[in-house]
């Protein structure tokens, strides 16, 4: 896509080397105050931490501690509680893009076809996103709470017995998950819509001229474009799953709920450092964490690009 | 003339005005006149900076600024003020503010800001993580068991027995056993408010049936395992349900409660040693201790799954003899107009002197940069209000450490709070580590072994061996402190 174009002529034979020279250190120049900042606050504390997972440190005392090489590692990676905390971490993260995708997807659909207060629609999807999560939390907690809350009651009306979403270990976690698809989906809802009144009138009726009927147009035309988008989304909506705390937190309780069923990595990362003072530990779990993300943003980078190549 | 040079965007924004000496290239970032038609990145952020400090200076003179000011630039508390946290709900919350009233009407000049935290590690993370910050509250609420954890993380301030006789803190003031426990290598770090075990309530219609109780209606003094045994028997068929109740379901800290005590009854000792370092798990007594549980609950006088309300309600409504439950819940039982009574555990084992789980509540003064002697001696005074109080506190059901309350005739006529107070004699507390007291790994990890066993999931064998590997986990982490 880039050319380069040949703007010496204009400028005269003898301006182009200086301005050349100026604009060469235009670019980096530019980018330098990002960069600073950059290399100040992620790479720099990235690495610090990288160096603090090899050490005992801890909370209470200054400085690094004893060097313990890779024993922090050795113990997170044998830790029962690593790998359940991983697990609920990633479960957590199925439950809610899914979801996520597919209801966002369908209702950016719907209003995109409504005609008249469509903009009604588009504030009541969106709304829930701009409450703060203590709201949401505090709001969830009635609605799954035993006995006295919202959603037992509703569904006691219609003769069914539900369990305790927030006592019961098999679903704490589809609850909290829940809670979160109803506070988030606005987000991933506006960026549907954007996409969708991307699409050129003129595709999908050249589609409906060549025969295709609505879910044919919807199936071939309107999903495929909207593919970047999907892309986006789902690793956007991964990525924030993968370092989900505040909710589970808030919803389910310190400690992640009963028998722990819900504590994510990150909380894992938390109790180690603040509650049990293992800094150095804590650095160790969230710099494996750190690994897992990477690695699922290199394999969505790897599938884009492929998806970008194909089209 | 010097030639034109396309100006860097820097210097674009506020153009050198007509008849100002250009700067030499590479001074352009050097103080120059603001621009007067426009305003420039300069002016703005003067006249935005002068705003902030109007704004803050006028904040500063009315109530709010002084909050603003601690809460953006960490200024210490104006003189006069004292912050106090706790972790006190329910029926001990209301008791709380109660004393914290006593204290505003009797000390009009102070302003007593008490703050409520959720109960537990969460409690314990925020006033470690403040006291680092170096924004610690004045005085704060401690659970004696976890008291080591915080005097080796040096997060508290020792106290000194000249400050404390001025108010009248000495140790002959208070219990003994909590007293002894409120000290770690050697210094004082608490004062302690409470001794809280856990008790055996007694539902007095179902023990009267039961022909368990004597002329006065109270419970008959039960002796050994086989007599608790057949009480239990005998009220299960009183009621046609349960000999006694417990929470167990999802309650880690009350099922570990209820094994320390008998494992300690038989001599069990320490369980950890070198500050929780080491397993000294006495297997054998770990074993009879959980058959003697496992042999109640498999002869079905105790239910081996139910959460803390059941228990509550099924001893209320009569469905059961006893409840075994920190005194605590004796504001929750007393709401239910059921008619009860409340003892210590009973001895249920002789091989070692008495002993039941307890802890107690305490007041410390977490380590501050900031605490003149003005300071020192308004929270002592504080403490001494909330002391003085303890009659309040004594309601609620814990047992004061304040032997002016402990000793008067007012609290010894406290039915039944006055019942067990000599189970303070046998305060077992949970052994010091880095890792245990109230709501901690220890009590989750021993606790959630003792469940399964209550369960029947666990034999008293793979309990035993299940509590080792768990304590021995604990044990090989490095320690923070």
């Amino acid at each position: 896509m880039a050319v380069h174009s040949p703007t010496a002529p204009a400028a005269g034979p003898r301006a182009a080397p200086a301005a050349v020279r100026r604009h060469h250190w235009a670019g980096p120049g530019m980018v330098l105050p990002f960069l600073l900042l950059y290399l100040l606050f992620m790479i720099g504390p990235v690495a610090y931490n990288l160096v603090v997972s090899l050490f005992n440190t801890s909370l209470v005392h200054s400085g690094l501690g004893p060097f313990v090489g890779l024993r922090n590692y050795g113990e997170a990676l044998t830790s029962a509680d690593f790998w359940h905390t991983l697990w609920h971490t990633v479960w957590f993260t199925v439950l809610t893009t899914v979801p996520l995708v597919a209801l966002s997807l369908a209702l950016a659909l719907m209003a995109e076809r409504v005609r008249r207060w469509r903009w009604l629609f588009r504030t009541v999807f969106f709304a829930p996103y701009v409450l703060p999560v203590s709201a949401v939390a505090l709001v969830f907690t009635y609605v799954y709470a035993d006995r006295i809350g919202l959603l037992q009651h509703l569904l006691s009306l219609v003769g069914v017995t539900s369990p305790g979403w927030l006592s019961d270990p098999r679903w704490v976690l589809p609850s909290v998950a829940a809670a979160t698809v109803w506070w988030t989906l606005g987000f991933t809802f506006v960026l549907y819509l954007a996409a969708l009144q991307d699409i050129p009138a003129d595709v999908l009726e050249a589609a409906a001229i060549d025969g295709a009927g609505p879910v044919r147009r919807l199936r071939h035309v309107v999903v495929p474009m909207l593919g970047r988008t999907t892309a986006l989304v789902t690793v956007l909506q991964v990525i924030a799953s993968l370092k989900v705390f505040d909710q589970v937190y808030l919803i389910a309780g310190s400690g992640g709920g009963p028998a722990g069923a819900a504590r994510s990595s990150v909380e894992y990362v938390y109790d180690s450092g603040f509650t049990d003072m293992r800094v150095g530990y804590a650095a160790t779990v969230s710099f494996l964490l750190f690994l897992v993300m990477l690695a699922v943003s290199a394999v969505w980078f790897a599938v884009s690009r492929r998806t970008d190549q194909g089209v | 003339m010097p030639r034109r040079r396309r100006s860097a965007f820097w210097e674009r924004a506020g153009a050198t005005p007509a008849g100002v000496v250009r700067h030499p290239p590479g001074r352009t970032l050097m103080p120059r006149p603001a621009e007067t038609s426009r305003p420039g990145r300069r002016s703005v952020l003067r006249a935005a900076a002068a705003l902030a400090l109007g704004g803050a200076g006028a904040a500063g003179l009315t109530g709010c600024g002084t909050a603003v000011g601690q809460g953006l630039f960490g200024a210490a508390d104006p003189a006069g003020t004292l912050t106090y946290w706790n972790l006190f709900g329910g029926g001990d919350g209301t008791r709380m503010q109660q004393m914290e009233n006593a204290f505003r009407a009797a000390h009009r000049a102070v302003r007593l800001r008490p703050v409520t935290l959720a109960w537990g590690n969460p409690y314990y993370t925020k006033l470690t993580l403040a006291t680092l910050g170096r924004r610690p509250p004045d005085v704060a609420v401690t659970h004696l068991s976890r008291l080591p954890t915080l005097a080796a993380s040096s997060l508290l301030t020792p106290l000194r027995s000249a400050d404390l006789e001025r108010h009248g803190l000495t140790a002959a003031r208070f219990d003994p056993r909590a007293y002894q426990q409120a000290h770690y290598q050697g210094s004082l770090y608490a004062m302690p408010l409470d001794t809280h075990p856990f008790v055996l309530y007694y539902n007095t219609a179902v023990c009267r049936k039961a022909g368990l109780l004597d002329a006065a209606g109270k419970l008959k003094p039960l002796q050994g395992s086989t007599e608790f045994t057949a009480a239990l028997a005998a009220g299960a068929k009183a009621c046609g349900g349960a000999g006694a109740v417990m929470s167990i379901t999802n309650d880690p800290s009350m099922c570990w409660r209820w094994w320390w005590t008998c494992y300690r009854q038989l001599g069990g000792g320490d369980l950890l040693a070198g500050d929780g370092r080491t397993v000294v798990l006495d297997e054998d007594r770990a074993e009879r201790a959980a058959a003697y549980l496992a042999r109640l609950t498999g002869r079905r006088l105790m239910p081996g799954e139910l959460d803390q309300n059941g228990a509550v309600s099924l001893f209320t409504s009569g469905k059961a003899a006893f409840m075994l439950d920190g005194e605590w819940d004796v504001t929750t039982v007393q709401s239910t107009k059921a008619a009860f009574g409340m003892v210590r555990v009973p001895r249920l084992f002789d091989d070692a002197p008495y002993a039941v789980w307890a802890d107690s509540h305490a007041l410390i003064l977490p380590r501050s940069p900031q605490r003149d002697a003005a300071r020192l001696d308004l929270a002592l005074t504080f403490v001494t209000s909330l002391l003085d109080d303890s009659y309040v506190w004594a309601q609620g059901g814990h047992i004061p450490a304040w032997l002016p309350t402990r000793d008067s005739r007012r609290y010894r006529d406290l039915r039944p709070q006055a019942d067990y107070a000599d189970a303070v004699a046998g305060a077992a507390y949970d052994p010091p580590a880095w890792y245990s007291g109230a709501g901690s790994d220890l009590e989750t990890v021993a606790g959630g072994a003792v469940g399964l066993l209550l369960g029947g999931r666990l034999t008293p064998a793979g309990f035993v061996r299940s509590l080792r590997a768990g304590l021995r986990e604990l044990a090989s982490r490095p320690s923070p402190l």
